[in-house]
């Protein structure tokens, strides 16, 4: 990696860039690669059947499908606050703004503790949902909502800064043009939008699949039901196997980091579109 | 831009044109749901922390956070903070400057890997430090020799927690400083500045708010990260606990108020940052309009 | 320019608070080997000193680790005491015990991948025999304290809610129509194995020894449980404060102390026909009291469970006493009833280990049908 053509009026380049791969290299890649290397004690049958046995499938399952769901809600409700906090004025917003970052401050097991007692038969919102017969604690929804919670700031910090600096001319000339509001939206500011509410969305799914503080208290742990990939990595451990835990975490790892992958090269590309411009 | 969390500016978008904005009714209706949700799914739980916490009384509230397992767990989470934040500031304003004022291949790989973190579960963040300095670990048996401890001690926790806040401040600097673009750094680097003129002079000025809101975040993280830390402490009482695990510990005793004593003091920490936060956003809204007139 | 020896300086503070980071508690542990080394020295002459009784100079205070597992927290703050007392009244010397608790299994582990206890209270012994792997227990820990290092005992009963509304007497209620049961989840919890094995061995009793069905009973059972918390104290917290179940399986001890601290006037214990025997073991890290110079203290500690006031303070805190006098005092509590015993009945922890909780044992066969 060598600083390209142009651009080499400023300094700092070797010393910034060097810094960077040093610590990362030292915090992130070589305690992650720790992985990588216990799972290498593992043969590819070993390593296949553990990753693969039907247990951990079904909690593949569960917290793909509820970090998906959790991920959906926040990016419609996200923008939704996004745009109420960014568009609109009245009291109390900047306390309305502050709390959307209060999820990336609680401990999780405070979530998970605070959100069962809630949602529980016995609590304050469970306990009104019970007679309908909604289960909320102890069922995918409960894990579902304390992915939403966590999940949530992710998605609205993305949206808001873009909706702040969206063009307001493109705008103002699609309206001018007599588009109706409700078209506006979706043929103009949505599409615009689109980028960073997928990434806010893919951050919040990536997440969601390996939050495992906030979600044991309200999941329930119900084998093939309720039981999530983090707990799983957990009960190996329990076990004493380290292998079998490594090799569970390693498809969570290299799982988050494609997602990843995919979203910055999708910005990047975005970004290109837009310095071509 | 790229960014999980993003500075948002002060600017006031109000301002529009009137036929933009929507109808009064359409914006209540939106702002009620946008209320409600938040209501529902933030505030409820925070206000269950708290109501638990007093469940007991006053007397049991502070009796519980003056109990001196709860104050070393206090300090032993503020030492961690003290150290993890501001060496992920120094990284952050690092990575944000390599990567947003000059080009290079990888860069995107690079971005990603600084995300990574966001996205790694607390569970395996612990477990690869378990990996490397276990006494069962790669480096376990070199380290054992030299008597030098590491997971189950505060180093540990210091690595776990550094972990988990990798991305804050530099997820929060990067698309700032890109979208700044590199003129100004570049005429005064013309005009004859050195390098770190350059960045003290013009670059963190540009910043500030920015970074400022980054190490916040990563702060409240840094107090609040349960999972990681949790594989990682040993659990000794008075000794390796933060409060989030002394939270837990008094949890499973039984003494649930006392636990949601411990953990609104935690919300409370965070809400005081937060508050901070507000305070400088707004008068760095103030200074604006002086920094013109000067 | 002052400003950029400003960051100069800063950098290089940050750098020094990494490297003390890093080496900080390498420091520590050189400074704790320096004061435990007189100890040592100080301990293995007055082994030798102890033998004909001779007065000692009272040595430098000594700390200790007890690595444990969740429900022992009330017991050992109350022993940790008594036996510092004792120690201090003895030798002369200061003794601090740490607490640590968990999940047994964490616990185990934590030990195993360099957590410095220097004794380890846990759950079963199957915990203790995986600290035995790595060579940090000797061997035949199980034969270096009285009783298979089991200094108390305890059962597993059911904790209903108060007046039995759905008159739970035994075993085979619990698989009865619309009962819900809460129990933790064996493959985390080391109480959650008791009760599993409890379970299956009234049914194999049952049923005339036939596996077959005794699988078919515990599945049964399971099937009745709609919440598997991953530790006993997340379990009784669930039947306890959210309602939800209508019996715990849970420790005596346990059950027990959930009715004093959190309602006398909510639950009820019932004791089933038949339960098992549950033998918390005790050892001595070898190695870490060997590196510590702590081995006499943490073996005097260990001893000290078994002596009259240890076994009182079991008792008190709802452990079975294996003291026969002591027990004699609590017959009012303990009521006694049939105990399998994990030895005898199931042929050790590592069999029943391989053959209920590993994976793709019979617990998992419950869970999965076709595998």
């Amino acid at each position: 990696m060598k600083g390209s053509k142009s651009r080499n009026v400023l300094p700092g380049f070797g010393l910034s860039l060097g810094f960077t791969l040093f610590y990362l290299s030292i915090i992130v890649l070589i305690p992650l690669a720790a992985v990588f290397f216990k799972t290498a004690e593992l043969s590819w049958a070993e390593f296949w059947s553990t990753v693969t046995n039907a247990r951990v499938v079904a909690s593949y399952r569960v917290s793909f499908l509820t970090a998906f769901f959790a991920g959906l809600v926040n990016a419609v409700f996200g923008l939704l606050i996004a745009w109420v906090l960014v568009r609109y004025k009245f009291p109390g917003k900047k306390i309305i703004d502050s709390l959307v970052d209060l999820p990336f401050a609680l401990p999780t097991a405070v979530a998970g503790i605070a959100l069962t007692a809630i949602y529980a038969p016995n609590g304050w919102v469970g306990s009104l949902l019970a007679p309908l017969g909604v289960k909320v604690a102890y069922s995918p929804i409960g894990i579902t909502i304390a992915l939403i919670f966590i999940g949530l700031p992710f998605v609205v910090r993305t949206v808001q800064p873009v909706l702040q600096d969206m063009e307001k001319e493109t705008e103002e000339a699609a309206v001018m043009l007599g588009a109706y509001r409700l078209r506006t939206f979706w043929k103009v500011i949505l599409p615009e939008l689109m980028p960073a509410l997928l990434t806010g969305f893919a951050l919040a799914f990536a997440r969601g699949i390996g939050e495992y503080g906030s979600v044991v208290f309200i999941s329930g742990n119900m084998p093939l039901k309720t039981e999530i990939t983090p707990l799983l990595i957990m009960t190996k451990l329990e076990q004493y196997d380290y292998a079998g835990a490594t090799a569970i975490a390693l498809v969570m790892l290299v799982v988050s980091f494609l997602m990843l992958l995919v979203i910055n090269l999708l910005q990047w590309r975005m970004n290109r579109r837009t310095v071509s411009d | 831009m790229a960014g999980a969390i993003t500075v948002h500016t002060n600017e006031e978008t109000s301002k529009r044109p009137q036929h933009i904005n929507e109808s009064a009714l359409v914006r209540f209706v939106l702002i009620g749901i946008a209320m409600l949700f938040l209501g529902l799914v933030v505030l409820l739980p925070l206000a269950s922390v708290f109501v638990e916490a007093f469940k007991k009384g006053v007397g049991v509230y502070i009796d519980s956070i003056t109990e001196p397992d709860a104050l070393s767990a206090l300090k032993l989470t503020l030492i961690v903070a003290l150290i993890a934040v501001p060496v992920n500031t120094i990284f952050g304003v690092a990575a944000a400057w390599a990567i947003s004022k000059f080009r290079f291949r990888g860069k995107n790989i690079l971005i990603t890997l600084i995300d990574l973190p966001f996205a790694v579960s607390p569970v395996i963040s612990g477990l690869i430090y378990v990996l490397l300095f276990g006494a069962q670990g790669f480096l376990g048996p070199w380290l054992d020799e030299r008597g030098i401890q590491i997971i189950f001690a505060v180093p540990g926790i210091v690595l776990a927690t550094v972990f988990v806040t990798v991305p804050f401040v530099a997820r929060e600097l990067i698309p700032l400083m890109q979208a700044q673009g590199v003129q100004e750094e570049e005429a005064a680097a013309s005009l004859g500045a050195k390098g770190w003129q350059i960045f003290w002079k013009v670059t963190l000025p540009n910043i500030k708010w920015g970074l400022l809101y980054g190490v916040i975040l990563c702060n409240a993280r840094a107090m609040g990260e349960f999972g990681a830390v949790s594989v990682v402490s040993g659990h000794i009482r008075g000794e390796t606990n933060t409060l989030p695990l002394h939270i837990e510990i008094l949890y499973n005793e039984y003494q649930f108020s006392a636990s949601f004593a411990v953990a609104s003091l935690l919300v409370m920490l965070a809400v005081v940052t937060l508050i901070v936060k507000s305070i400088v956003e707004w008068k760095s809204a103030q200074q604006k309009p002086a920094a013109i007139t000067e | 320019m002052k400003k950029i020896t400003h960051v100069r300086s800063a950098i290089i503070l940050l750098a020094l608070v990494l490297v003390l980071a890093a080496c900080g508690q390498g420091g520590n542990n050189a400074g704790n080997k320096a004061t435990n080394k007189p100890a040592n020295e100080s301990s293995t002459t007055n082994a030798t000193a102890s033998e004909e009784p001779a007065k000692e100079e009272p040595k430098p205070p000594v700390e200790l680790l007890n690595v444990s597992y969740d429900p022992t927290r009330e017991l050992y703050v109350a022993f940790n005491e008594a036996f510092s007392k004792h120690w201090k009244a003895e030798t002369g010397q200061e003794v601090t015990i740490k607490q640590s608790h968990g999940g047994s299994g964490k616990q185990g582990r934590a030990v195993i991948d360099g957590l410095k206890a220097d004794v380890v209270t846990l759950a079963l012994g199957y915990d203790i025999d995986a600290i035995v792997e790595p060579g940090l227990i000797q061997a035949d820990w199980q034969s270096k304290f009285e009783h298979n290092s089991s200094p108390y005992t305890s059962t597993i009963v059911f904790l209903v809610r108060k007046g039995n509304p759905k008159g739970i007497k035994d075993w085979n209620d619990l698989t009865k129509e619309k009962v819900e049961v809460i129990t933790p989840n064996p493959k985390t919890s080391g109480g959650a194995r008791w009760n599993y094995l409890a379970a299956w061995g009234y049914a194999l009793k049952q049923n005339g020894n036939d596996e077959a069905k005794a699988q078919e009973f515990v599945a049964e059972l399971f099937k009745h449980v709609p919440v598997l918390d991953s530790g006993a104290r997340g379990s009784t917290t669930t039947f306890v404060e959210r309602g939800i179940g209508d019996v715990l399986l849970a420790w005596e001890n346990e059950a027990f102390l959930s009715i004093n601290e959190l309602g006398p006037d909510k639950f009820e214990i019932v004791y089933p026909s038949l339960s098992i025997l549950a033998e918390p073991p005790v050892a001595v890290v070898d190695k870490v009291v060997d590196d510590r110079g702590t081995r006499e203290v943490a073996e005097a500690y260990l001893k000290y469970l078994y002596t009259e006031e240890g076994q009182e303070i079991a008792a008190k805190n709802y452990y079975r006493p294996i003291s026969e006098t002591v027990a004699a005092k609590y017959t009012e509590q303990f009521k006694s009833l049939e105990l399998l015993t994990i030895d005898k009945d199931f042929g050790g922890w590592k069999e029943a280990q391989t053959k209920h909780f590993a994976d793709g044992g019979i617990f998992d066969k419950i869970y999965t049908p076709g595998s």
